[in-house]
């Protein structure tokens, strides 16, 4: 990590304007792809490897050579935005936040911040015990805890690339509501005893800390680094997957999920949140398949509960979650976020 | 002498962050202690959120982050010795 701290402020604010300038620059040259990209793969598929208009090999062809590269591209450019506006936040501002805040107002403040404070697993312990320790409820922390990884930057992107805005907007927000809801709830059932007891009795030596202020060149130097290493970690996966659902696209015929992911059967959403909750590295790759398998059938609710249950309910965080926490609040954990899931896929099922 | 604390589980950065700290003190040439700071009641008494945390002489320097080479070579060469 590069760091501006040893320039003079006049150097500092060149380096400022000069990463502006080739942020500008890499947004420009951004659109122009993003736009030539239709154009593109409908030449490949139908003038390059002059398959047929209409031919099922062509369609599925045309769909992948578009689809990936949108895909990258939107991954790139958005992670980049994202991973910008959360330099803004950080884990000790949000508790200074969060402290002090009534139940309801607290748990909505929390899934909030989840959504946008820079947050790993590995510094989730730390995180739930200066959270608790500071007087911040356990119903409000875990608001936090499950907003965090239910609202998921890669999933956002790739439901807003496939899916369009509103269908990105509403996992958002059904998000949101599980993780106010989870904790909530948690909140209610009084299960402060099933913390580990040693996260009881840790106390800080009271020493105020103020958190590092980058300059604009570090934020956006970090920026980019995050966001080569998230698309670094799932493009072959999205590759994957798009290759998967164009098969779908071109080769399965219309409606013929309808039966089994459709709105009628209700067993569905149950079923795909089970099928979900052990699936986890693979969130990036299972968007794009059920973006075909809902072309053919499937019900909204259904695919965003499963989607949900991918990426929220994961074991690696579970388990460093163990360290902290009793299996008792786990297990009850697990239950009431899945129940949350299923019940907001059957809510859109039905409201759609 | 230095006493300096990593305070980090094991994550990636806290390792890098260890590797730099030890080879701008063996630049400096000063006798000092390195310890990794791996449990968690211990990490939370420096009330931080965010690992990887350094720590000189029992002054939280950062946190969350890893520091700048320059910016470690200015914290050590301001603690009296």
């Amino acid at each position: 990590m590069t760091n501006t701290a040893n320039l003079a402020p006049k150097n500092k604010r060149f380096a400022n304007l000069a990463v502006f300038g080739l942020v500008g620059l890499a947004a420009l040259g951004w659109l122009a792809l993003y736009n030539i990209l239709e154009p593109f793969a409908n030449w490949l598929a139908f003038g390059v490897l002059a398959l047929p208009q209409e031919s099922r090999l062509g369609e599925a062809l045309a769909f992948f050579f578009y689809d990936v590269p949108k895909i990258i591209l939107l991954l790139g450019g958005m992670i980049f935005l994202i991973t910008t506006l959360r330099s803004f936040f950080s884990p000790e501002q949000t508790r200074a936040w969060l402290g002090g805040k009534r139940e309801g107002l607290g748990n909505f403040l929390a899934a909030a911040l989840g959504v946008v404070t820079p947050f790993c697993s590995c510094s989730a312990v730390p995180l739930f015990i200066g959270f608790v320790e500071s007087g911040i409820p356990l119903g409000v922390t875990f608001s936090f805890l499950t907003a965090a990884p239910v609202i998921n930057e890669v999933a956002l992107v790739l439901l807003f690339g496939l899916f369009g805005w509103q269908v990105a907007g509403l996992y958002l927000l059904s998000g949101l509501a599980i993780a106010i809801i989870a904790g909530v709830l948690i909140g209610r059932l009084n299960l402060e005893r099933y913390v580990e007891d040693f996260v009881w009795q840790v106390k800080n030596n009271g020493q105020s800390v103020v958190g590092y202020k980058p300059t604009w060149y570090e934020r956006l130097k970090n920026s980019w680094q995050s966001t080569q290493e998230i698309v670094g970690k799932v493009w072959l996966y999205v590759i994957l997957g798009i290759a998967v659902g164009a098969g779908i696209h071109g080769y399965v015929p219309e409606s013929a999920l309808a039966g089994i992911l459709g709105k009628n059967a209700w067993w569905s959403v149950p079923a795909a949140v089970i099928l979900g909750v052990p699936l986890y590295s693979n969130a990036a790759g299972i968007i794009p398949i059920v973006s075909a398998l809902m072309e053919k059938g499937a019900a909204l609710g259904t695919v965003l509960a499963f989607m949900m249950s991918v990426v929220g309910l994961s074991l690696p965080e579970l388990i460093i979650l163990r360290r902290v926490l009793k299996p008792q609040l786990i297990a009850v954990f697990m239950v009431i976020v899945s129940l949350a899931i299923i019940f907001t896929g059957y809510l859109f099922n039905w409201v759609l | 002498m230095l006493n300096i604390k990593i305070l980090g589980s094991g994550c990636a950065n806290c390792k890098k962050l260890e590797q730099i700290t030890r080879q701008i003190v063996a630049e400096f040439a000063v006798e000092a202690e390195i310890i990794k700071v791996t449990e968690y009641p211990e990490i939370m008494k420096y009330n931080i959120l965010s690992t990887p945390g350094l720590v000189i002489n029992e002054k939280l320097v950062s946190f969350g982050r890893i520091p700048a080479a320059v910016e470690i070579r200015a914290w050590l060469a301001s603690v009296p010795l």
